[in-house]
């Protein structure tokens, strides 16, 4: 019953999104003022559908209804329930409802919550957002059913991959998921401006909350899933270049241009080309980036053997609306009144330069990611590793932060050479003292340029704060300082990790002990341990360090359902470091191996990613307040 | 040169898609294979799940006829798809041995009882540790294991009516 409800939610809503469409259509292009008052309500009650097909989903995996086919497919009754709920959308139908979902739900807060565009513009919106829908809702319908029912029903379901049965990983999907729908809405700001003709400091202001929501939760999701797969894969990295990785960086890079961008767009009325051609790449790349994930085109080519018509289908989707957007934007973009201009040297000139880098390093993720697939059409396996992206993106980022110290601390529309440097010379002293003092220790280039620079941009970001008096200072103005602060923080962990972590790989008998770093690793003893449906082998290791000693428990654990084999790694968090270490296979003869390593700052990383999301959070307040006030003001007026 | 850089970026995204298309449209082989191809049964013996068939061990193969080991279980939905190909490669003739996963004797013989029973030998694997270590991670899949005992072919999901002459083929040429 409740699957049927859930189907009947999803049918409507996707005829909502075709009405929506075809009325905004209607009060675009002909101007029909009685129609016009429908389309928000029709928005939001769309939204509301789709959360409600997307809760009957999240009911009948609670329920464990084994005679929904997902459920049995993705789901076991002995599961903890958390998995239960989390497997609605651990599966390839569900993540595809909950995408649909927060696209609808970004519809209708759009609906709702947006007063300052003008109202021609906003109906092009959320036309365009319900054509992104309706696309999505047809694709559910037609060739990814997630109600659909299996008969007969079994007596029980085939379980969940359990290196997806992690806390962390059940809420990483939404929030990525956030992210990226949220970029929804930049574009079809984007196409929505580009109908109506209406691009200008006024439309940037009303998209950037909007760009600034979605760029939180992608931070966020992507920190969150670089610390899931340091944990929980026991490889002991952090960044691993994976295609799905890459698949969420890349609209991020997109998104952080875009942020930038707009600010130029809303303060000083320029950029505005690049600004429409960036929301539109910017959630090209996320849907490029569910596309890679969700058809398996990468990870493994046979995923389109299985079923090479969903893939078909969503790229068909890709190619209407990117290609569309795409060539809207040529056929449009050259009517648009161009904006002001600009000196080189100046805020603006300094973030013309971050986008172009950011562009550039989004470049090369792009093509590092398809290269395999283009190769594939030529007959050659291959896969591009780390070895290429650090290469190819570690100078061009680094040459980044150094554009991202300096932009700060530049004049809108035009400065003086001289007079920058002056201002640059506290975080340049920095930069300088810190590279001389890694000399003796040489960790070689990347990593010293990297800590290098993080010093100077620590100081950088905090000086737009120097003389200013603190408490009439812009909630938004602390919110760049925090997030600009993070990227050092972060640089700073990568570039120490990458410089100074010592890894020991050995195989030990209980009693026996190994150093890494500053620590003396025994190994204690090894038992067995039953968890809620898995069972481990559980090591004992004593860490000792000085005087202090502590232990740590990290398992190889076995899965039943499906039978899988994971690593549990156990990571001793201290002030100046990690020490992560993974139990391996027995040899045989009483001997275990064990890799042990110790990370120093390595936790700087994720602390640096919290800052910036924070910082962008800030951010949103603070425009949001002062918009706001903005409004106020004029309603006084 | 201006309204010519306008549509480069479709000009991209058009090439990009082709790309990706081309992908979409290669066709990409089902088979994948196998490491245990081309070795011989690792040794095990298991003890028998039902009343009236025997357990099975590794001795039963290689005794000069070629046999299928079908991995399945009860609580196996795509297994209930394969049984039909299962009963038909047994009429013709082809011996099949079963490897019973993680699973109890009522539950597989009202799985036979209602499915059909193909199986000359039913083990129970009840730690799926005799699956681990014939490389299979899910159930169902069947081995073609030749007169000597050594694996020849490995199909990874149920077996489909078209994949029945490729295994009938595989079982004759082991012979």
């Amino acid at each position: 019953m409740m699957a049927e409800a859930g189907l009947a939610a999803l049918w409507l809503a996707g005829a909502l999104a075709a009405l929506q469409l075809v009325m905004a259509a209607m009060a675009v292009a002909r101007d029909r003022a009685e129609v016009v008052a429908a389309v928000r309500p029709v928005a939001i009650v769309q939204g509301v559908l789709a959360l409600l097909a997307m809760a009957a989903l999240v009911w009948v995996f609670l329920d464990s209804d084994m005679s929904v086919k997902l459920v049995v497919e993705n789901s076991h009754s002995a599961k903890p329930w958390i998995y239960k709920f989390a497997g609605a959308w651990g599966n390839h139908e569900g993540s595809m409802l909950l995408w649909v979902t927060i696209l609808g739900l970004a519809g209708g807060a759009v609906a709702i919550f947006e007063r300052s565009l003008p109202e021609r513009t906003l109906i092009a919106t959320l036309g365009a957002q319900a054509a992104i829908a309706l696309g999505f809702y047809a694709f559910l319908l037609f060739s990814s059913n997630p109600f659909a029912r299996i008969v007969p029903a079994p007596a029980d379901g085939l379980g969940l991959n359990p290196l997806l049965q992690d806390p962390g990983l059940a809420f990483h999907p939404p929030t990525l998921y956030t992210g990226y729908v949220g970029l929804s809405v930049a574009f079809s700001f984007a196409v929505g401006a580009l109908v109506t003709r209406d691009v200008g400091p006024a439309f940037a202001r009303a998209m950037r909350p909007w760009v600034l929501i979605a760029w939180i939760f992608l931070t966020l999701g992507i920190t969150a899933g670089s610390y899931w797969a340091y944990y929980e894969l026991g490889w002991g990295g952090w960044w691993f270049w994976d295609p799905v990785e890459n698949a969420s960086l890349m609209p991020w890079l997109a998104a952080t241009a875009l942020l930038h961008s707009v600010t130029v767009l809303a303060t000083r009325d320029g950029l505005r080309a690049w600004t429409i051609m960036l929301a539109v790449v910017a959630f090209s790349m996320s849907m490029i980036g569910t596309f890679l994930v969700r058809s398996g085109i990468l990870t493994s080519v046979h995923a389109f053997a299985v079923d090479p018509e969903r893939g078909a289908f969503i790229l068909a989707l890709l190619a209407l609306y990117i290609g569309g957007a795409l060539a809207l934007f040529a056929g449009r973009i050259g009517t648009v009144r161009a904006g002001t201009t600009f000196d080189p040297v100046s805020r603006e000139g300094g973030l013309v330069a971050n986008n172009l880098l950011l562009s550039v390093i989004l470049g090369i993720v792009l093509i590092g990611t398809l290269y395999p697939i283009v190769a594939a059409g030529f007959g050659v396996q291959l896969s591009v590793g780390p070895p290429f992206f650090n290469k190819a993106a570690g100078p061009i980022a680094l040459l980044l932060v150094a554009v991202m110290a300096v932009g700060p601390l530049l004049r809108w529309r035009r400065d003086d050479v001289r007079a920058v440097i002056l201002r640059a010379a506290g975080p340049i002293v920095a930069a300088v003292l810190v590279a001389l003092a890694l000399l003796p220790i040489w960790p070689g280039l990347l990593p010293w340029a990297g800590l290098s620079l993080a010093a100077g941009l620590a100081v950088a970001s905090v000086a737009p704060l120097w003389k200013r008096n603190l408490r009439r200072t812009p909630l938004f103005t602390y919110g760049m300082v925090l997030a600009h602060l993070g990227i050092a923080v972060s640089l700073a962990g990568m570039a120490s990790d990458s410089a100074f972590t010592k890894e020991t790989l050995v195989a030990v008998r209980a009693g026996e002990a190994a150093r890494v770093g500053p620590y003396t690793v025994t190994l204690d003893g090894i038992t067995p341990v039953i968890g809620e449906n898995w069972s481990a082998l559980e090591a004992r290791l004593t860490a000792r360090r000085g005087d202090g000693s502590r232990i740590l428990r990290p398992q190889l654990r076995f899965f039943a359902n499906p039978p899988t084999n994971t690593n549990e790694s156990a990571i001793l968090t201290v002030l100046d470091g990690q020490l992560y270490t993974v139990l391996g296979q027995p040899d045989g003869q009483g001997r275990w191996q064990l890799r042990l390593w110790w990370k120093p700052f390595v936790t700087l990383i994720w602390l640096g990613g919290a800052m910036i999301a924070i910082g962008g959070l800030l951010s949103l307040l603070g425009r949001v307040r002062r918009e706001r006030r903005v409004a106020l003001r004029e309603s006084w007026a | 040169m201006k309204r010519f850089a306008l549509w480069a970026p479709l000009a991209i995204f058009a090439l990009l898609f082709a790309v990706v298309a081309s992908g979409l449209i290669r066709p990409a082989s089902k088979t994948i294979k196998s490491a245990m191809v081309g070795k011989p049964l690792p040794r095990f013996s298991l003890p028998a799940i039902v009343a009236d068939k025997p357990g099975v061990t590794s001795a039963t193969f290689g005794q000069g006829q070629p046999r299928l080991l079908n991995v399945f279980a009860s609580w196996c939905v795509p297994c209930i798809a394969e049984a039909p190909q299962l009963m038909r490669l047994k009429a013709l003739g082809v011996p099949i041995d079963g490897l019973a996963v993680r699973d109890t004797g009522p539950a597989v013989t009202a799985f036979l009882k209602r499915n059909g029973d193909p199986y000359a030998r039913i083990g129970s694997d009840a730690q799926s540790t005799v699956q681990l270590s014939l490389g299979s991670s899910g159930v169902p899949e069947t081995f073609v294991i030749d007169g000597r005992g050594v694996v020849v072919k490995q199909v990874i999901g149920d077996i489909h009516a078209d994949d029945v002459p490729a295994i009938l083929q595989a079982v004759r040429d082991a012979q």
